[in-house]
């Protein structure tokens, strides 16, 4: 008797495991992908859902995207917007939840990837397809630089649709620290910056320069490689026409390491804020940071010339080292009409208008009004038009994603060690690699 | 007859145990084994046609003889050897203070085993602050509470210093989080033992620190071992704490399990993270396969 009441508890345990296991099988079938070569678009949307994949999950980066949930909703009934925002700084989160969801083929309909060289591991992996019909269907290079759309394209093909546009090349500065150390002119190359820290020391600042973790340790890295190397050398890096050893590298090292000579300490880990927070607290006079930095100024209530100043980085004068957010349409994804309408309403002057006010970007599109925008996002927006431009190593724009890893720890390695041969050899090794 | 009274004595237990037995094969052995097999791939890219894994045991040997894994490998050994160390000794320590009686140690117990409850993520946000490499006038964390207590000579970069043994700072908060953990084996060791033999000892005229040396501790032995296995196998898989403490590329805390997620996520190589992976389940082996083997040994002693 006892027995057989066991026995009825283990069918009905494994009945019931059964019964999970069916329960948790719907696995979504594969629909045959639509005709993706040539754009065929219908008047409210092609239907279905649109999962839209960012690390647009707080502040005015959530307040953008939400811009463009309205706007999408109004302009394309019949499609339903699904948020899939993964919060975390930079997208560091998002990316290693993408990486998985890219690696099960279960792609969400859109996602977003910094555009230029990061798109290359999804290109090679086969994971993303060209958008060339949503390009041209917008206006191609009539409306978009040339410039930027060069650095989109691989073998032909344009792979996402940019949204925004940032600028990682500027300094930001605390003008009272710098009155007190008598410094009244921008320093035109990393010499005069450096003679200008030296006086912000002896004006009693111990850390003129700050610096956080090693992200933004990269990108200060690549304003001196610019500056030293110039428009055409830097560019050169990518594809091999400039070598990673040659003596402007070497001698940009050498300027970083003695940049470095005048910053704070900063954990590894440190996120970009912290030493941000430094200057507005006149801690230290100068920090390098995209111009994301002026929301951070705002929050903290202080006010542009009378607080702050911003510069482009010495001996950058005309260089605009840029950075963009884009979209893409995945391989296999279940609605490619559906994203197509979300590509065209993130590609639109409408769409490019209505996020980058609301985040404090600039817009990809050169047709869009700039007095619409406040005045540093039109100053931004002037130069953006005329400088020359230049791809960001730190924000994927320069390089791919795996090489902007070993970058990333050979900066790391000589946080610590200081060797900067040391450095420009690693930085060969990892060029190596990578270079085609 | 006598077979169908058998099948009825076998099959029910078997069939309480079969759920689990084919959970455990899939999600354990079978995942093990693709990881095993998705480490001897031969991968090329597919659009540039760049070759990223030789394949086969090259992939093993590559790794291996990479220095920045090499460099992940001893950083491994400086932190399990100073974390083992660390928390035996203080869980020792603090059990052994505990034991000897003191008011409120309910109060204590739980000071010493809260670090426990909290995540090693959420611990390790504050580490960082804690452990900040500014020294003089930058200090911030553990180097502002030195200077405070006017020990600035003590200050250091911690784990971010240049020093190749500087993985053993990074122990400090594995530390102070699992002590508590250990205490309460060692504590639990303590009170299962039955104060008849300390009374005994006493009567024998032992002293007290010969009832721990020769009485109490002898005793312990198996709870140690056990303590020892379960800490040495989390150091060796330690991701979360050094994670949210350094960062995602950072070179001087780079431990295999963080590079893992590195070749994983960043250079989008899951090839070369399966072989990290599976050179990761040979060393926890290595620890824990002949701690079954004791254990199996002595409960077969002792049963039979």
């Amino acid at each position: 008797m006892r027995n057989r009441s066991v026995a009825t508890v283990a069918i009905a345990t494994i009945a019931a495991l059964g019964l999970a296991a069916c329960g948790s099988s719907n696995e979504p079938t594969p629909t045959p992908g639509g005709d993706t070569s040539s754009l065929a678009t219908t008047s409210g949307g092609a239907g279905g859902e649109v999962g839209v994949f960012t690390w647009w999950a707080a502040g005015s980066e959530k307040k953008g995207l939400d811009e463009l949930e309205k706007l999408f909703k109004e302009k394309y009934p019949n499609d339903t917007f699904v948020n899939l925002a993964v919060a975390g700084g930079a997208g560091s989160n998002a990316k290693a939840k993408l990486a998985s969801d890219l690696q099960n083929n279960q792609p969400p309909g859109s996602f977003q990837g910094h555009a230029g060289a990061e798109l290359l591991d999804y290109i090679d992996a086969e994971q993303i397809e060209p958008v060339n019909d949503v390009i041209a269907a917008l206006g191609g290079d009539k409306v978009f630089p040339k410039s930027l759309l060069d650095r989109l394209t691989v073998d032909g093909n344009i792979y996402s649709v940019p949204s925004n546009i940032h600028r990682a090349n500027v300094v930001w500065a605390n003008t009272e620290v710098l009155k007190n150390a008598g410094i009244n002119a921008v320093p035109t190359d990393i010499k005069g910056w450096i003679a200008d820290m030296e006086k912000v020391k002896a004006s009693g600042v111990a850390t003129p320069l700050s610096v956080a973790g090693t992200w933004t340790q990269l990108q200060l890295f690549e304003t001196v490689l610019i500056s030293d190397l110039g428009v055409d050398k830097y560019n050169g890096l990518f594809d091999g026409k400039t070598a990673w050893d040659s003596p402007e590298v070497k001698q940009a090292a050498a300027d970083y390491k003695t940049l470095l000579t005048y910053a704070n300490t900063a954990s590894d880990g440190d996120d970009w804020p912290v030493a941000t927070d430094m200057v507005i607290d006149g801690k230290a006079a100068y920090n390098v940071m995209g111009d994301w930095a002026v929301a951070e100024f705002a929050a903290k209530g202080k006010k542009e010339q009378t607080d702050y100043q911003y510069f482009a980085v010495p001996g950058q004068e005309g260089v605009f080292d840029f950075l963009a957010d884009s979209f893409t349409l995945p391989k296999g994804t279940k609605n490619p009409g559906g994203t197509k309408d979300w590509l065209m309403l993130i590609g639109s002057a409408e769409g490019q208008k209505a996020f980058n006010l609301a985040k404090g970007s600039i817009p990809a599109r050169t047709d869009v009004p700039a007095t619409d925008f406040p005045p540093y996002q039109q100053s931004a927006m002037e130069a953006f038009k005329t400088n020359d431009i230049v791809s960001s190593i730190a924000h994927g724009a320069a390089v791919s994603l795996a090489w902007n890893a070993d970058m990333s720890t050979a900066i790391s390695k000589f946080y610590t060690t200081k060797d900067d041969a040391g450095l420009v050899t690693d930085l060969t090794a990892a060029a190596k690699k990578y270079l085609p | 007859m006598r077979t169908a009274t058998k099948v009825r004595d076998w099959l029910p237990g078997f069939l309480l145990v079969l759920p689990s037995v084919i959970v455990v094969g899939i999600f354990v052995y079978w995942l093990i084994l693709q990881n095993v097999l998705t480490s001897l791939d031969r991968t090329v890219t597919r659009a540039t046609k760049r070759v990223t894994n030789p394949g086969g045991v090259e992939n093993y040997t590559n790794l291996l003889g990479d220095d920045g894994y090499q460099h992940a490998l001893f950083n491994l050994l400086v932190l399990t050897v100073v974390f083992v160390a660390g928390t035996m000794v203080f869980g020792l320590l603090w059990a052994v203070l505990l034991e000897k009686g003191v008011n409120a140690e309910g109060v204590f117990r739980s000071v010493y085993l809260l670090p426990m409850a909290i995540s090693f993520i959420a611990a390790g946000i504050v580490w960082r602050w804690l452990l900040s490499p500014g020294k003089g006038e930058q200090a911030v964390g553990l180097n502002q509470l030195l200077a405070m207590m006017g020990l600035e000579r003590f200050q250091s970069s911690w784990w971010q210093s240049p020093n190749t043994l500087s993985m053993a700072a990074m122990a400090i908060p594995a530390i102070w989080q699992l002590s508590g953990y250990v205490m309460a084996l060692f504590l639990a060791g303590f009170r299962g033992i039955s104060d008849d033999q300390r009374e005994a000892a006493r009567i024998d005229g032992a002293t007290e620190r010969q009832i721990y040396r020769h009485v109490l501790f002898p005793q312990l032995s198996p709870i140690a071992l056990s303590a020892l296995i379960i800490i040495g196998h989390m150091s060796m898989k330690m991701f979360d704490l050094i994670y949210a403490i350094a960062g995602q590329n950072s070179y001087k805390a780079s431990v295999p399990a963080t590079l893992m997620w590195t070749q994983m996520f960043q250079q989008n190589n899951p090839t070369a993270a399966a072989a990290n992976a599976t050179i990761l389940l040979v060393l926890v082996a290595l620890v824990v396969v002949p701690y079954l083997i004791y254990t199996n040994k002595t409960e077969k002693e002792t049963r039979g």
